[in-house]
């Protein structure tokens, strides 16, 4: 596994830049990864998504649907695209620190 | 002699089917990757093991779909296919093309990727096959540009698809491939921006001979079919006759429903209309002959899917009988209808017909908005599990 130093520590991450242990995540890290994803600053907003995604991981072991996403953060899918412009799953779930997704993508 | 680095494989350059393998040695000539792809493979073949690492989340900006990450397992033996992404491009309907725009798509592919491809993928799609995780962005904005966009991965809309339909088949009740395109730039953003439970596809066929196999691979079945008697053209009939078709054998009794009657003395095809199925056998028999009827329009089918999880299933009939004329509200409608009721149901990766199977017919059909009527069934069921509607059960009348 390849590694990077992401906010002044070096973290292991796979080949499409996801970090592989979720532990070693923190807002720093976030915002160093935001850079590989186009995304120059963290707003507000950006932490609502970040924060719902990171809560909801470590309370059920997965990342929630996109349905779901949108409903409790309030942001339509078009606006997450416009916060994360490769989307709620490579940008968000890699900005806040969740196992890449898998399956038929 | 150099002994060959691919001995395996090489095998497959023997004999009358055209051979992938000599392809790709044409492709490495002039692209590495192509190479190492070949040599991948004939270790694949030697070990009978794949050697592509799992998963791979690649895209390009804007979109959540259309790009398929991959990463050899064995990076230092096959450097240039250390990444070898799959790019889907979106095929015109019914795959019909000028040189001109497949010789633009050659010089973007050669530029950027292996210079290999499917024509085309199962859904579809123009498949590029294989280049870096850097190129994707520079080929997208280049296909872009040549008028090209990309096709549909991951769980949103996949790219439709449609037989060839009234550009070249006499059978087509319907314009298959002005509704493919109408529907793709309908949906561009379920298409694009996968938001869904899981994958959903479309496809159209003109007829029930359904030749882009809609009812197996569809979760929505667009199947062209008409009302009302064929169009039978009996002195062409007579001439099939003459010339040595036996009718009574090849047509009237391979009838599934014994709709055919041929009047030997007359020299008459009589139908029995109420009891055509519109199979399509006896037009296919008899094509100078024979036609669909004029009054045409779809047969709406839901949930085909392959064998994950609840088993394999074929589409099923939702609608017997839709005209389709553009700009096919009803059929978007509906559509938006159907893809609503599901995002909000299902859980993750519960593709629509297994959805339906969970939650019952009547909770789909009262969703929707679709009156059950019986071409739905092929037979009422057998049990006496019967639930109703709170509002359909009076007490004490």
């Amino acid at each position: 596994m390849p590694k990077m130093v992401l906010a002044g520590i070096e973290i292991e991450v796979d080949e499409d830049g996801f970090i592989q242990d979720p532990d070693k995540w923190n807002e720093a890290v976030a915002k160093a990864l935001a850079e590989t994803e186009g995304v120059t600053e963290l707003t507000e907003d950006h932490w609502k998504v970040i924060n719902y995604l990171r809560q909801y991981y470590l309370q059920f072991g997965i990342a929630p649907m996109i349905r779901k996403l949108c409903k409790e953060t309030g942001f339509t899918l078009k606006q997450i695209y416009d916060l994360f412009p490769s989307g709620p799953a490579k940008g968000a779930c890699k900005i806040a620190g969740l196992p890449k997704p898998t399956g038929c993508v | 002699m150099v002994e060959s680095r691919t001995p395996r494989v090489d095998e497959l350059e023997k004999g009358p089917w055209p051979s992938f393998v000599k392809e790709m040695k044409r492709a490495a000539e002039k692209k590495p990757a192509a190479g190492d792809l070949l040599r991948q493979l004939d270790l694949s073949y030697e070990e009978k093991v794949g050697h592509w690492k799992h998963g791979g989340i690649v895209g390009v900006r804007g979109y959540g779909g259309g790009v398929i990450g991959r990463y050899s397992n064995k990076p230092e033996e096959f450097p240039h296919i250390r990444e070898f992404h799959t790019i889907r491009v979106n095929q015109p309907s019914g795959w019909f093309y000028t040189t001109k725009a497949l010789r633009s798509l050659c010089d973007i592919w050669d530029k950027y990727g292996s210079g290999l491809t499917n024509f085309h993928g199962s859904t579809g799609d123009i498949i590029l096959l294989g280049t870096t995780t850097e190129n994707l962005q520079p080929c997208f904005d280049e296909l872009s540009d040549a008028g090209f966009d990309l096709g549909g991965s991951g769980g949103g809309l996949r790219t439709p698809s449609a037989c060839v339909g009234p550009a070249r088949c006499e059978y087509s009740c319907i314009d298959t491939l002005d509704v493919c395109h109408s529907l793709t730039l309908e949906f561009q953003d379920f298409l694009h921006r996968p938001q869904w439970p899981y994958k959903f596809k479309i496809k159209v066929s003109g007829c029930g001979n359904d030749c882009v196999a809609a009812i197996a691979r569809a979760d929505l079945a667009i199947i062209g079919t008409w009302k009302g008697p064929l169009q039978i053209n009996q002195a062409a009939v007579a001439e099939y006759v003459k010339n040595g078709l036996d009718i009574e054998a090849e047509v009237v009794e391979r009838c599934p429903t014994g709709a055919l009657a041929w009047d030997a003395a007359n020299e008459e095809l009589k139908l029995s209309v109420e009891e055509c199925v519109r199979c399509m056998h006896c037009i296919n028999r008899m094509p100078k002959a024979l036609k669909p009827g004029t009054e045409r329009g779809a047969t709406l089918l839901v949930g085909g899917k392959a064998t994950i999880l609840k088993s394999a299933f074929l589409g099923w009939v939702i609608v017997p009988f839709m005209s389709l004329t553009p700009p096919y509200t009803e059929l978007k409608d509906l559509l938006g209808r159907i893809f609503d009721w599901w995002d909000e149901n299902a859980k993750n990766r519960e593709r629509i017909g297994e959805l339906i199977y969970r939650l019952g017919m009547r909770t789909f059909l009262k969703a929707v908005g679709l009156p059950p009527v019986p071409q739905m069934v092929f037979r009422p069921r057998a049990n006496p599990y019967v639930f109703w509607w709170p509002e359909e059960v009076k007490r004490n009348a």
